[in-house]
């Protein structure tokens, strides 16, 4: 700390007021990624006229209030980016001291649902009610610590210099722990959620450096275990059927296969620029179910058309391209595999959601990050933002 | 700076295996928008006729049909109005037990059985079996179309009791037959619409919908478009559940077009009564070749307007009533009009009935003669008998009058005339070994319009046949196998085994024996009455072969739009002004001295003069088949009756009576303008008025014939 007389370096004070350290050139501010966080916001904008625009006629969900969903989705981003905002606050390194009681929390969150107080939507007991038509979905949070505590064990020894690679123990003993949670969802049965978090487990392990041989033995058992459940006839033909619904909708007419084939109707005749916002007649006539939820690009891609369902699609795009510098940018291997596993979260979750409807992946409930209506998948997608940030503005100036 | 960590820190390791999650991110969201363009620019316009197919449903009001008019606008086939009663599907299913209640309430008042009309109502589907509703789900679903006044009243008085059922008057197809003119052939019927019909004209301009009935023969079936009109289609915006969000563009019902016809409904009914009069009498006539009474199992009656081949009346026995086709035809009813023993009354037989002309053919080979260089005027003998060696050709309707004109031959139905002249121009042409034939006799029958359809608007016409070169040569080809198999079999010397034998040898060639038969109409020529009565209309008119007409006018239901269909002409016949005068006095010739002379006594020839021309066509294993020609200067009248005998015998009565109706002629032969159906083909059309009715006189049914006089020819 060096000061003249008479002249006083603000950028060394200690005492700078709020004002002051958010305006300075090094602050918080200045350093975060403002393309990902505009990209996002446009994700979030659009996500609420897609939201009103599939819900506004809907009376038997809207409880005859046309902005009942429009409000909550605003209250929803709200929340999230305040959530964003706390997670930038308190920064991912101060974070990783309570990792492990974040973890335990969301343990005992996703046990709950199994419990009593859990509900039961649409086949998967993965919810819990808090009144007042409020509820959450505690897996979504679940990924999030998934992240946080398999980051925590992998780059424990490797940050701390010992090792160049997390060694075969650490590796046993942050699959166990992302074991544990999914073992709890499976009973839900919530395998959307597996779905992801096997994703996330793979982009953790391949970020983290571990040998290629958990890599492959990863993706060797994945490939057995399907084969093995195809083989074994665990699976009854109409679950096959359901499953294989989205690439030919004719084998399940009345269930998944009506969703899929509704959903490329409601895309498909969007053409290049679309119905028009609220004049979509899939979306007025509610002829694709769930649709402010998991099938909400069908609404983007009818009635906005190709270049508004591609903007969403750039503008996921562009978040994960900040997200992937963030990650490939940060010197810790702790924040590396954090963003790492987020990446693999906004991008799975992406992937799948957006090629269910188009009829290139099968039918799982899983919601579109930032544009699905739905709190606790908000809020996360906003946390996730938020981490990512974090990661951002603490790494050294120098880098 | 917890770590303080240097570059090395992190192995090279995690980056590279950072960059391959970007690619694998950058690869899905590239499938991701390459998908999205597939869907929505390559695939985009099929997928919103998907939406549009989705979200629009179609309820379908059906247009009122055309009527058929005789030519004073007297309806041959009209609709008559009939209570429908109809459920509609979407509001039934709206109650909590999907209307379960409301349709056994319907039940008991209908008095039907209640899983009667819930099988009624269900949706046909792959497992679903009859009867069910193949139609559109949004389309009200008949019940029943014969609900009583009471019925239909109980519904809509208390209409709480049904909601979603309707009791409405509805249009349905009726053919009147006014004064007992029945033109069943002519008018032909309607069935429903089937399932083929409406995937082949789905991209067409007219297409049909499930509700449709489609004209199966005859006028309906002809004039089918026009008579149908246009359906209205209201289009309602649905949403997934088949609730109505609101209303699309719309049609409205354009009626179909009434058909006017150059039938007079007077005289086909007279038409059909004298025909079926005159086949009643033949049975009671005893044929002495066959030792039995004629079977006249079949008949026809042209009456053609000589000037324009305008059909004024068209009458086939046996017939039906076709009525039968109305509301969906019984499987007895089917049987009856299409089985083997039915004797199939659904057949036109003055336009699907074919023979052997007989003598009434003479008119082609007397052309033909003076076409090859005979004069008409010349003498040519009529001998009792002609024999080409060893062979002996009978003169079967006369006698030998010696050297006569071809008038003479004409009038006296002189067949010797007629072989000589055949021979002779066989002979010319080669005989056995022709070169370069003529052919004139064959040429002129050709050129008379025989061997080919008249172009009638009438579907189902057939063509008859020229027994040419061709054709023997061809028939020869089909048949030379069987002929020389059944000519070779031992006991084969009977008259079959004979006929046979020569075929298989000589039947590729034109034989003296076929010509000479060709030349009286005997053998294998075979003519409709119809084309018949094109010739004689021709030789009426000066000449024109006029494409034979029903259908005159096509009249839209407002009476505004009137579209004449106006006579064409598909030819003229080969002869000179000076041939078709002396034909035309030798056929009048045959009214007053010949061999129709006895049918026609008293007929006030000077004021109309009539021209006749008898036939008697002999049919191998049949008894032979009637024939008679006639023409005035307005009316051409054919008449033919199958195994029926004689020309003038069977058919003469009633084609007189049907003169004497037409002109009002009494049995004294005094013409009575007053009492005449129609002394002058009817020029002007029926009026229609804007809210579609038609001005039409009353008709009352035929007088039944006046009695005939048994008289018996010299």
């Amino acid at each position: 700390m060096s000061a003249t007389d008479g002249y006083k370096i603000r950028r060394f004070s200690p005492e700078r007021g709020v004002w002051g350290r958010l305006t300075a050139r090094d602050s918080v501010l200045r350093r975060l990624d403002g393309i990902m966080l505009l990209a996002v916001l446009a994700l979030s904008m659009m996500s609420t006229a897609l939201v009103y625009s599939a819900t506004r006629n809907r009376a038997e969900l809207n409880h005859g209030d046309p902005y009942y969903f429009l409000l909550r989705n605003f209250f929803n981003i709200g929340v999230g980016m305040a959530m964003a905002i706390g997670a930038v606050w308190v920064g991912l390194r101060a974070l990783r001291g309570a990792v492990v009681i974040l973890y335990g929390i969301s343990l005992l969150l996703i046990l709950a649902v199994l419990t009593p107080l859990g509900a039961t939507i649409n086949g998967a007991r993965s919810w819990i009610q808090l009144g007042g038509g409020f509820s959450i979905q505690p897996t979504e949070f679940t990924k999030i610590t998934i992240i946080l505590m398999m980051a925590t064990i992998l780059a424990g020894k490797v940050d701390a210099g010992d090792r160049a690679y997390p060694d075969h123990r650490t590796v046993v003993e942050a699959l166990g722990l992302a074991a544990l949670p999914v073992m709890i969802i499976l009973l839900m049965p919530d395998l959307g959620s597996v779905m992801v978090i096997v994703v996330i487990v793979l982009a953790v392990l391949l970020a983290s450096g571990a040998s290629n041989r958990w890599i492959a033995g990863l993706l060797a058992t994945g490939v057995v275990g399907c084969v093995l459940v195809w083989q074994l006839g665990v699976l009854d033909t109409y679950q096959i059927n359901r499953f294989a619904a989205f690439a030919n909708p004719a084998l399940d007419p009345s269930g998944v296969g009506y969703n899929t084939n509704q959903a490329r109707i409601a895309i498909g005749s969007g053409g290049l620029t679309g119905a028009g916002l609220f004049h979509g007649s899939q979306t007025t006539g509610q002829f694709v179910p769930e649709q402010q939820t998991d099938f909400i690009f069908t609404v983007a891609g009818e009635e906005l058309g190709f270049l508004g369902a591609g903007t969403i699609i750039l503008l996921l795009g562009v978040v994960l391209w900040r997200a992937c510098r963030i990650a490939r940018e940060s010197t810790e291997l702790y924040s590396t595999i954090v963003a790492a596993g987020i990446v693999a979260w906004f991008a799975f979750q992406s992937f799948e959601n957006i090629g269910m409807t188009l009829g290139i992946m099968p039918v799982a409930g899983i919601p579109l990050p930032f544009v699905s209506y739905g709190g606790s998948s908000m809020f996360a997608a906003w946390i996730g933002v938020g981490l990512l940030q974090s990661i951002k503005v603490q790494r050294p100036m120098s880098a | 700076m917890t770590g303080g960590l240097s570059e090395s820190g992190r192995g090279s390791r995690v980056t590279i295996r950072l960059v391959t999650i970007q690619i694998i991110v950058v690869s899905l969201l590239l499938t991701l928008g390459g998908r999205l363009w597939y869907l929505q620019i390559r695939q985009g316009a099929q997928y919103t006729a998907e939406a549009a197919d989705n979200h629009i449903q179609q309820v379908v009001a059906p247009a009122t049909r055309g009527s058929i008019l005789d030519a004073r606008g007297i309806p041959l086939a009209d609709n008559e109005t009939r209570l429908v009663v109809s459920a509609n599907r979407t509001d039934l299913l709206k109650m909590h037990d999907r209307g379960k209640a409301v349709l056994a309430r319907l039940a008991g008042v209908l008095g039907l059985k209640p899983e009667d009309v819930a099988a009624k109502v269900r949706l046909c589907d792959a497992k679903t079996p009859k009867p069910c509703w193949a139609g559109s789900p949004y389309q009200p679903i008949p019940i029943t179309d014969e609900a009583t006044t009471q019925q239909a009243l109980q519904i809509r008085e208390r209409a709480e009791d049904f909601p979603g059922v309707t009791a409405e008057p509805t249009a349905v197809r009726r053919y009147a037959g006014p004064g007992g003119a029945n033109a069943a052939q002519v008018l032909g019927y309607l069935s429903p619409v089937t399932d083929e019909e409406i995937t082949k004209t789905k991209t067409g301009p007219a297409p049909l919908l499930r509700s449709d009935q489609v004209g199966r023969s005859g006028l309906e079936r002809q004039y089918d478009t026009q008579l149908r009109g246009k359906a209205g289609v209201t289009r309602y915006e649905v949403d997934n559940l088949g609730r109505v969000i609101g209303k699309a563009k719309s049609d409205k019902p354009v009626p179909g077009a009434n058909l006017v016809t150059s039938i007079d409904a007077r005289v086909q009914a007279i038409a059909e009564h004298e025909l079926d009069q005159a086949m009643k009498d033949a049975r009671k006539e005893l044929d002495r070749n066959t030792g039995v009474n004629y079977k006249a199992d079949a008949g026809a009656v042209v009456v053609m307007e000589s000037k324009t081949g305008r059909v004024v009346a068209m009458a086939s026995n046996p017939t039906y009533d076709p009525n039968a086709w109305v509301g969906g035809i019984s499987g007895k009813d089917y049987k009856a009009l299409t089985g083997k023993d039915s004797n199939y009354p659904l057949l036109n037989r003055a336009i699907q009935g074919q023979a052997a002309p007989g003598s009434i053919f003479k008119v082609i080979s007397a052309t033909a003669a003076v076409r090859a260089g005979y004069p008409f005027d010349g003498n040519y003998n009529c001998s009792s008998s002609y024999s080409i060696g060893g062979q002996v050709f009978k003169n079967f309707e006369s006698k030998g009058y010696g050297p006569i004109s071809l008038g003479r031959a004409l009038e006296v139905s002189c067949d010797t005339v007629f072989y000589d002249l055949a021979y002779r121009q066989w002979q010319k042409d080669g005989g056995n070994k022709p070169s370069h034939p003529a052919d004139w006799f064959y040429r002129t029958a050709h050129d008379f319009g025989l061997g080919k359809e008249t172009g009638i608007d009438l579907p189902g016409e057939v063509k008859g046949r020229v027994p040419d070169r061709e054709w023997k040569k061809s028939y020869w080809e089909a048949n030379k196998d069987s002929w020389c198999k059944q000519g070779q079999e031992p006991g084969a010397d009977d008259y079959a085994g004979k006929i046979a034998k020569e075929n298989c040898e000589s039947g590729m060639r034109m034989r003296a024996g076929d010509s000479v038969n060709y030349s009286i109409g005997q053998g294998d020529t075979l003519v409709t009455p119809l084309q018949m009565a094109t010739i004689y209309s021709a030789i009426s008119n000066g000449g024109t072969l006029y494409n034979p007409t029903v259908g005159k006018a096509v009249i839209s239901a407002d009476g505004k739009n009137v579209q004449e269909l106006k006579p064409t002409a598909h030819g003229t016949l080969p002869f000179d002004r000076r041939t078709r005068d002396q034909i035309d006095a030798a056929l009048a010739g045959v009214a007053t001295q010949g061999t129709a002379a006895w049918r026609f006594q008293g007929w006030p020839q000077k004021d109309i003069p009539m021209h006749a021309k008898t036939g008697t066509a002999e049919v191998y294993g049949k008894q032979t088949t009637s024939w008679i020609a006639t023409y005035t200067g307005d009316y051409t009248v054919i008449m033919t009756i199958s195994q029926g005998g004689t020309g003038s015998g069977a058919s003469g009565p009633a084609v007189r009576n049907i003169y004497n109706a037409l002109y009002g002629v009494d049995d004294k032969g005094k013409a009575d303008p007053g009492k005449a159906l129609l002394p002058r083909p009817e020029a002007d059309l029926p009026k229609i008025d804007k809210d579609g009715t038609i001005e039409a006189q009353k008709i009352e049914p035929p007088s039944p014939s006046p009695s005939r006089k048994e008289d018996k020819q010299e």
